[in-house]
Parts: structure tokens; sequence; C-alpha cells
């Protein structure tokens, strides 16, 4: 799979592709407008101060007492209370703006059909559980976030270590990931469409490469993906995938790292099951191939130095068939 | 002026070893076997020489806290909790039943013991068998106070200021 | 005076950490700094801007300013002055030696726990940090005291408070928010994280009762408030380059003293909006909104009225004033961006992205440091007796004009691109690269206006013509004084029959006879009204301020290491307090 990075506006606030995002955007772009006619008034009335030639101010008050006469003080006490009138009105008015938009945007809770999602955040990764009432359907992966287009999604956020935020700006503004606190926010995309996300809270050495992707598709297309990330790891067919599932087995990758279907289920790392179905692998440093993968997994800490992923040096005989294993894993 | 600076110098100089931030092992120390010690010094026909065996982790900072988050993570908690022993022993003691300095505390997650600690030599790599061995030493007050954590983010009785009559004895 | 100077070494200091982190960012996947390196400067440059100094920059400003504007000889307590730039000197180096020895502090400038608890930040990086902020506070809250008492107590008779300069009373209204604002930054730093650190109590710990955002409300109690010291004492500085340079009194006084005040009191309701993305409860949050667009007017019936002013004044544009209404321009940019940021819709989209980035620098920038070369450059006569060069001075400005805005003005699209804070690379599919590259270009050229800058301060000092008392012929007392003002401010202290006293009809102006001239003699004034009260003697130097910083010193060092050390600390400075204040033989004064 390759990464469609498209150019300008991914990652983009005004580039909004749900509700949420669009009703910021449209609250932002009110604000500036405004806000920039009042900057160039400003501006304006500064340097118009500055040309003036000074019709109708007395000079002669001005050299003598450094004081203009009583009734040009008048005049300007007037036309100030004016301004801060108006100031008064307008900063009025965005604040009410501004909190209609908030309730709008949390209007979206009252939703029925909203879907519930757990995303955690940990020292450098997401780790993403998708609830449900039936525990054989809770799903829990890593890095990427798919969502069914129209349907409200409520992010259920919390954090394994220090704070993070969740952050995916052309779905909607940020929400941090506190530990022992759940915040919650609801998404909803109307558009298919990849979206990068990115977070938002400064969380340490590699808080600069800790991404995800957030994936719309028509629920159709949800359901089929949800359904295949519930399966196991399909066993290996071949010798070749068999001898990298052995390697994967017997080095330190299962000390933290879950791929069901086999014995590996370690719970402090990425679920591994379908990685192969990912865009990206280190949460969005690098795109999902084998050449990235080989090279990750060799040496994590020269791409993403200080991350938690061990440095294991494996026997050179053991580097392919992993590999291949790795990404037969879709 | 100058001696202050001289003074803050000297203070700062001390910690070099303590703040250093070797993020990336070399090569060697990646490797899943380690230099395996000897397990006691008594040896039948007269006293071996002592070996010194290399202990990149000791007093630094980031090793330390690196075997705190290990701890956790590959379980040690389970048998030892935080320290103070449950399944298997506790680790804050004065009486080491395989030997508390470094290259025994090494042995002893290299090659498991009886009782069902387990072998770790073909799992973790060696690096961070040490950074496990600063924190299960500064667990013990043996790794320098300023170099270990204060506390964990977590349900645990800090082991550093619980424990302040905690040593070793061989 | 050693104030301002130190604190534009810091300045220099924070300036080649931006450049650093500019250089880091000007493309991607740049390996010049790793992340370890990067961290440790970002947090270096915003604690060195913030500590060590806009607060002190502004605070020595005040400190030779303030007594020459009252028309008195001193500050108050000039031994706790000498204290608090020991202190503040002593708090700077401890922070960069740690920069220097791989031990600079690496979790932001506000250090937000957990990430800067014991767990995650192991080392004593965050404890540097911690303390370095115990010896700036001590300092800025010594200088507080002194500055308060001093416009309180210490004016020319006949100055009620009510003819005050305006810069004063920045300097009262800032001081009075340092009192309040500084013991919550200490309690963040020390109680909170410190000991969480060093002893391990669980302020921030969840599992055992603490709270990660506990610290962050109590240090943003502190950090909202710090924005406006730094911010308001440049107010003051404006109401009074653009009086003289409009040859006119500033329009509104009262308006403007109150706009201050109020300023100063709404600030401390303001500081929730750091926290929006927190979730905390809708409701709570809405007043935090309402409260920070509050704060607009009270800087907007400043600008009208300065605007004012130079409407129907006879306005002089020399330097100062260039760098007066570069100040409106970029303040009033930053202050509309704050706007933004107000909104809680709009705050969860630009938080923690290079929106927020762009908007402090714009207020603080040019709203702080702007002001403040307006400062050097008005004052500069009065500081060293000659004139600054004015067509080098107005091309500086223009270079750091444009600098600026080349810097700081991409990063207002960068965060439309979605760029966060704190990142210290980022890969080249973001397209990011193009405004990044601008900012850095921009980052140069304020280094090339910096560099005009002391290019022609030191030119001036050497050979610039000389200036006499009251080159500008404005109308506040500190033009009365010799340029530059001997030791001693004033021979024969000046009384103050209106707002300008030196715009009063030649036959009104007074002095105060009668004060002794051999030793270092003060009036003490009524506090409302001005009328004098009694004679005081000031000591003289010592060295008991410097030997209770040292001592102070090495208990609060020393505690980063061993909690031990606060008691024993305690011992010493109770030690050095003993000596500075031990009883000496009482002073004559006649009636």
């Amino acid at each position: 799979m390759s990464v469609p990075f498209i150019a300008a506006l991914q990652q983009s606030a005004i580039a909004p592709v749900g509700p949420q995002a669009g009703r910021i955007a449209f609250l932002f772009w009110s604000f500036l407008i405004l806000l920039t006619c009042v900057f160039l008034l400003t501006i304006g009335f500064t340097l118009w101060a500055l040309s003036r030639h000074h019709r109708g101010i007395e000079q002669e008050p001005l050299e003598r007492t450094h004081r203009p006469s009583a009734a040009t003080d008048a005049r300007m006490t007037r036309a100030i209370g004016a301004a801060t009138v108006v100031t008064v009105l307008i900063l009025f008015g965005l604040l009410i703006a501004s909190v209609v938009t908030g309730e709008q945007l949390a209007g979206l809770r009252y939703a029925s059909n909203a879907m519930a999602v757990e995303i955690t955040g940990n020292q450098w990764w997401w780790e993403i559980r998708y609830l449900s009432d039936n525990t054989r359907r809770i799903l829990r992966t890593a890095n990427e976030l798919h969502i069914p287009v129209g349907r409200p999604v409520m992010i259920r956020g919390t954090s394994h270590d220090v704070i993070h935020s969740f952050w995916a700006p052309n779905l909607h503004g940020k929400r941090d990931l506190i530990p022992s606190r759940i915040t919650t926010e609801w998404i909803e995309a109307d558009q298919p469409g990849q979206y990068r996300g990115q977070c938002a809270e400064f969380c340490g050495l590699q808080h600069a490469h800790m991404a995800l992707w957030v994936i719309a598709e028509p629920q159709e297309k949800f359901d089929a993906w949800f359904e295949a990330q519930l399966q196991p790891a399909a066993p290996p067919e071949d010798a070749h995938l068999q001898a990298g599932e052995q390697a994967f087995l017997s080095s330190s990758c299962v000390l933290c790292h879950t791929i069901r279907g086999t014995d590996a289920a370690g719970q402090v790392a990425p679920d591994l099951t379908h990685l192969a179905s990912r865009l990206t692998i280190a949460a969005g440093t690098l795109p999902n191939n084998k050449g990235n993968l080989g090279g990750w997994i060799a040496d994590p800490q020269t791409i993403k130095p200080g991350n938690h992923m061990a440095t294991v040096a494996l026997k050179s005989e053991d580097v392919q068939p992993l590999l291949d294993y790795l990404e037969s894993l879709h | 002026m100058r001696v202050l600076a001289a003074l803050a110098c000297v203070i700062a100089l001390t910690g070099c070893q303590r703040e250093r931030r070797d993020l990336r092992p070399a090569p060697p120390q990646a490797a899943i076997y380690g230099d395996a010690a000897r397990e006691g010094t008594l040896q039948p026909g007269g006293v071996l020489p002592a070996r010194a065996v290399a202990y990149p982790a000791s007093q630094n900072a980031l090793a330390i806290s690196e075997g705190q988050r290990l701890f956790a993570w590959y379980n040690c908690t389970g048998c030892h909790s935080h320290g103070g022993g449950g399944i298997g022993p506790p680790l804050i003691k004065e009486h080491w039943i395989y030997g508390g300095e470094p290259e025994n505390i090494f042995e002893t997650l290299v090659k498991g013991r009886p009782n069902g600690m387990p072998t770790w030599g073909g799992r973790i790599p060696e690096y961070q068998m040490w950074q496990i061995v600063a924190y299960i030493r500064s667990m013990n007050h043996l790794e320098p106070q300023s170099a270990s954590p204060a506390r964990a983010d977590s349900l645990e009785p800090s082991p550093t200021i619980q424990n302040k009559r905690a040593g070793v004895t061989r | 005076m050693r104030y301002i100077v130190t604190a534009f070494l810091f300045l220099l200091a924070g300036g080649v950490e931006a450049l650093l982190m500019r250089l880091q960012l000007s493309f991607p996947n740049n390996p010049m700094l790793g992340p370890d390196k990067y961290n440790q400067i970002f947090t270096v440059h915003g604690s060195n801007m913030m500590f060590l100094f806009a607060v002190p920059v502004m605070e020595g400003m005040g400190v030779w300013l303030v007594p020459l504007m009252l028309g008195t000889r001193n500050v108050a307590f000039p031994r706790l002055n000498a204290f608090g730039y020991w202190m503040y000197l002593i708090g700077g180096l401890l922070l960069y030696v740690g920069l220097f020895t791989n031990t600079g502090p690496d979790a932001g400038w506000f250090a937000y726990t957990p990430l800067s608890g014991p767990q995650f930040s192991p080392g004593k990086r965050v404890d540097i940090w911690a303390q370095m902020i115990t010896f700036t506070e001590i300092s800025a809250m010594c200088v507080a005291t002194e500055l308060a008492v001093t416009i309180l107590k210490m004016r020319a008779p006949g100055m009620s408070l009510n003819r005050i300069p305006m810069y004063c009373w920045a300097m009262l209204v800032q001081s009075a928010m340092v009192l309040f604002a500084m013991p919550a930054v200490m309690v963040a730093s020390n109680v909170f994280l410190l000991t969480d650190r060093t002893i391990g109590t669980h302020f921030s710990n969840p599992a055992e009762g603490g709270d990660p955002l506990l610290y962050q409300h109590i240090f943003w109690f502190f950090g909202h408030p710090e924005v406006y010291i730094i911010f308001i004492p440049a107010l003051g500085m404006v109401s009074a380059i653009v009086a003289a340079h409009s040859r006119r009194s500033i329009f509104g006084y009262p308006a403007m003293v109150l706009s201050l005040v109020a300023t100063a009191f709404i600030g401390f309701g303001l500081w929730v909006h750091h926290m929006f993305a927190t979730g905390l409860p809708q409701i709570g949050e809405a007043y935090f909104t309402a409260a920070s667009m509050m704060i607009g007017i009270t800087s907007g019936v400043q600008i009208f009225c300065w605007i004012a002013t130079l409407w129907t004044g006879r306005v002089r544009l020399n330097t100062a004033m260039h760098f007066v209404l570069g100040f409106i321009f970029i303040f009033v940019m930053g202050g509309l961006t704050g706007i933004m940021l107000a909104a809680i819709p709009i705050d969860l989209q630009v938080h923690d992205t290079y929106f927020v980035v762009a908007h402090f620098h714009y207020v603080l920038i040019g709203g702080a440091l702007f002001p403040l070369f307006g400062g050097f450059h008005h004052w500069f006569p009065k500081f060293t007796g000659r004139m600054i060069n004015e067509r080098l001075g107005k091309v500086s400005f223009w270079v750091l004009f444009l600098g600026f805005n080349l810097t700081f003005f991409p990063m207002h699209l960068l965060r439309l691109k979605g760029m966060p804070r704190r990142v210290y690379t980022y890969s080249p599919e973001m397209h990011w690269t193009a405004a990044n590259g601008m900012a850095t270009a921009g980052a140069l050229i304020i280094l090339i206006g910096g560099i005009l800058f002391i290019v022609n301060v030191i030119s001036s000092r050497r050979s610039g013509p000389i200036a006499g008392a009251n080159p500008w012929d404005a109308g506040s007392l500190e033009w009365a004084a010799d340029s530059p003002p001997a030791p001693y401010n004033f021979a024969f202290l000046p009384g103050a029959v209106s707002r300008y006293p030196l715009w009063s009809d030649p036959a009104d102006r007074v002095v105060v006879t009668g004060m002794r001239n051999d030793r270092r003699e003060i009036l003490v004034t009524e506090t409302v009204s001005g009328e004098p009260r009694f004679r005081h003697v000031l000591p003289g130097s010592r060295i008991w301020p410097l030997l209770t910083a040292l001592l102070a010193t090495a208990g609060l060092v020393g505690s980063i290491f061993y909690f031990q050390w606060y008691y024993i600390g305690a011992v010493l400075t109770a030690i050095g307090l003993i000596g500075w204040f031990w009883p000496k033989e009482p002073v004559e004064i006649e009636p």
C-alpha cells in the first residue's frame, strides 16, 4: 500500500471533512475577517494620526501647556468612548459566537448511532480499542483509526504515561490524553479519505514522531475491515513464513508485542496482528514496506532515537523470513 | 563569582555519568547473550583473580529509569512485586541469595535460577539487562540517590525512601 | 544597571538558542540536533526568555528609572536590591551550567507533570529548572517589594498619587502582580514538582490520589499573570515615550491608570485558557473565554488613548517613536490572534501549534521588546550623556521589524498546515519546509538587526553628540537630573507641581533644600498626597547581601541533590540575615 501524502492541506484545520472541524473552521474564518478589519482600522488611525496636519488643533496652547484645548479633549473623549463601546460589542458578539459553536460541537454527543473508540496515548504510539458490549468484538489495534463515514465516533481518551493530545485537524480540535482521566471527544467524517493527525502535547523525546492516520471509509468497507481485523493472524503457509514466525516467537519481540493467533501476547507495545494492513509503521514515522520495516527492526534508535523499542540483534538468517512473515500479516 | 562557578562545575562534573543519555546501544550490547560471570567466588584450589565486569549502566539516571520501566514491562512485578517479593523473593534486602554484585544479578537474569526464575538470556538484550540490574541495585541504595527516581507514577511505595536501612552484604 | 546588562546578555544567549532551533527546523529531517539536545534547547530558550530576560530587564529598567522619575535618590531598600540581583545572576548561571553539562531541563519551559515527574524525566535536569525558578522568583519579589515601597512612599514633595508618571503606575501595578503571582510558581515548582522528584511525594501521581492537572492549574495561575508582568512595564514605557515625543500629556490619564489596574486584575482570572484542551467542564471554560476577551477591552482603551495623544500632539518621529509604532502594529496583531485563541473551539485547533508560538512572540516581542528598545533609544541620552545615532537607530528598527515579521508571520500559516509545537523535526511530505525556511531567514535578519543595535549603542556611547539634561524637552522628572545622572540622582530633590513638572511654568518649579548631601538621605512622603514626612538615611554598600545570597545558594543548590540541604540552607541564610540586620548606631537626623 502506498501512502498518499497529498499536498498542501493534509493535517490542516482549514480543510475540514466533518461537521466538527467545519464549524470550527467557519468560526475561525469569521473571527479572522472581523479581526483583520479591526486591525486595519487601528493601524489606519495610527498612521493617519501621524500624518494629520493638525487643522483644528490650536498650536498655541500646545506649545505653552502641552495640552490642547478643552474642546479638543472633549471630542477625543467622545471618540474613545465610542471606540470602546464598539470594542465591547464586538467582543461580546465574538464571545456569543464562540459559546454557540461550543454548544454545537457538543451536540454530537446526542447522536444515537455513535461508535465508541478508546484511544490510549503511550510514549510514542497510539493504542486504539474499538469498544463493544460483546467482549469478543473489542478490537485492539494501534496507530491507525478507521471510522465509517457519516457516523459519529466517540473518542474516549486516556494515557498510560504522560500527557499526550489526540489531534486530527481535518476532523476536530484536539483533546488531551491525561493519565488517570478519561477525556471525551466526538468526531465525524463526512467524506472518505485518509487524514493525518499528530500528538499535540509535548510528551518527551519523540513527540515529533507520534502521528496517526484516521481513515474514513464507507460503512460497508469499514465493516469489512473491522471483521478482517477481528480475525487472529492466519497461520503461515510455507516453510519460509513459518521460519519467520519462529524467529518472532523466539526473540525479544514477544516480550512486548501481540500477534493474536500465536503465543505472543505482550501488552505494552503495538498489536501486530494485522501489521501489513497499516499505512505506516512507528506511529506514522515511516511508510509501511519491507525495507522500512527491516530498517526499523534492525535499528529503531537511529530512526526514532529514545523510543522504547528494544534494539534486538537478530541472526542474519532470521531477518528475511521475519520480515516476510510480518508483511504477510494482512 | 569565580569560586561559585568552580563549585558549580564540580557539582556538575560529578553529574556527567549520571546525565549521559545513550539512546542507541552499540551493536554488541544488543546481543541477547551476555557476558556471564561466575556464580560465586568460592572455588576449590585457591582464589581466582577477580574479573571486573563492565557495567555500563552504573550510576546513569536514564539507565535506572529505563530499568524501572522494563521492570514493569517485562513483568518482574508479577513475581517480585515492586521489590517486596511475592512468589519470588524480595529484591529489597540485606542478604542476597545469589549475590548482590552487578555481575551476580546480571547472571541471575541471564541464566535464571532454581525454583522459578526464568532464563531471560534468550529474550532480553544485554543492554537492557544492565539497565534492570541498575534499577534493582538502586532499589537497595547501591546507586547514587541523585540518579535514582524518587518514586514511580503508580501504587508503589518508593523503594528509595521507604527502605532507608537496606544494604548489601556479600 | 547591572540588571539591564545581565538581562541583555541572557537575551543574547536566548537568541542563540532560538537560532539553533530555527536552523534545526529549516529543512526536514535535519540531523543537526537530536531530540535530546533540541528538547533541552527549546526548554532553556523559553525559560531563559521568560525568567532570565523579560522580567529582570523590566525590573532593571524600573530600578533605574523609577527613582529618577519620582525625584528621589535611590530605591527604598538598596541592600535588598543587591540581594535580588545576586540571586538572579546565580539562578541564571545555574541554568546555563546545567545546559552546558548535559543537565539542561528538557521538559518544556512549563514542565508539565507527569512528563517532568520522577519517572519520566530521569536525572537532575528538571530539578535544576525548578531551583532556577526559586532563584529568579526570589529576585523578582525583592525588586517588586522595593519598587512598590519607593513608588508609594518616596516621591517628590507635591507628587500626589494622581500626578505620578504612567510608567510608575505601570511599575506599581506590576510589582503588585509579582507579589501575588510568583509565590504560585514557587509552590508549583518547588513544592509540587521538586518534592515529587526528590522525596517521593505524590502530588502528581494519580495512583496515590494526586492529579497532573493540579500542577497545570497552579503553574498557569502564575503563568498568565507572568506575561502581563512582562507587558505592563512596557505599556508604561510607551506612555512615557509617546508623551515626550508628541509633546503633550498623555490623553486620558485616569482611564489609562484604571485600565492598567483592570488589566492586572483580569489577568489573574485567565489562566485556564492555557488548558482548554484538557477536557474541563464547558461552562467553566466559557467563563475564561469571557475573561480572556474582556482583557482586550483594557488594552484597547490604552491603544485608543495613545492614538488620541498622537492625533492631538505634535509628533517627533525619532527612533523611539518608530519602535512605539512598531509596537502598536505588532502588539495589536498579537492581541487579535489572542482573541482568536480565547474562543474555545478555535483554541482546540490551534493550541500547541505554531499559531500559539506566533501569537505569543507577537505580543511579547511586539508588546514588550519593541517598547523596551524604544525605551533604550529614548533614555539613551539620560543613560550615557550622549545622543544615539538616529539614522542607524531607524535602520536597525526597520531590520528588526521586517525580520520579526518574516520570522513569525509564516508561523500562522504553519499552523494552518498542522504543525505542532516542540517537534525537533518533520518529514518533507508535510509541506512545512517553505514556511520554516522563511522563518529561519527572518531569524537571521533579526540577528543582523540586533547587531546593528549593539553597534549603534557602542559607537554612540563613544562618539555621539553630547546630550544635555533634557534633549527631548520632555516633562517628567528624570530629565531634570544630569545626563548621566550622578549616583545620587539629584543633589537637590525636585518638587512636583503637576503631572509633567518640567512642562510647568519655570517660575512654579520648586526644589527641596535642606537635605544633607554628605550621606544617603532621602525624603519619605505620604502615600497618597505626596506631602513630605521625614528624612531617612539609606544604608551604604555592604557585603551582607552577597554573602546571604551565596549562603542561600548553597542551600538551594544542595537541595537539588539532597533534601536535607533545605534545612542546612535555612540555617545558613539565617546567619546571613542576622549579619545583614545587625543593628547599628542610630543616625542623628535633625528635624
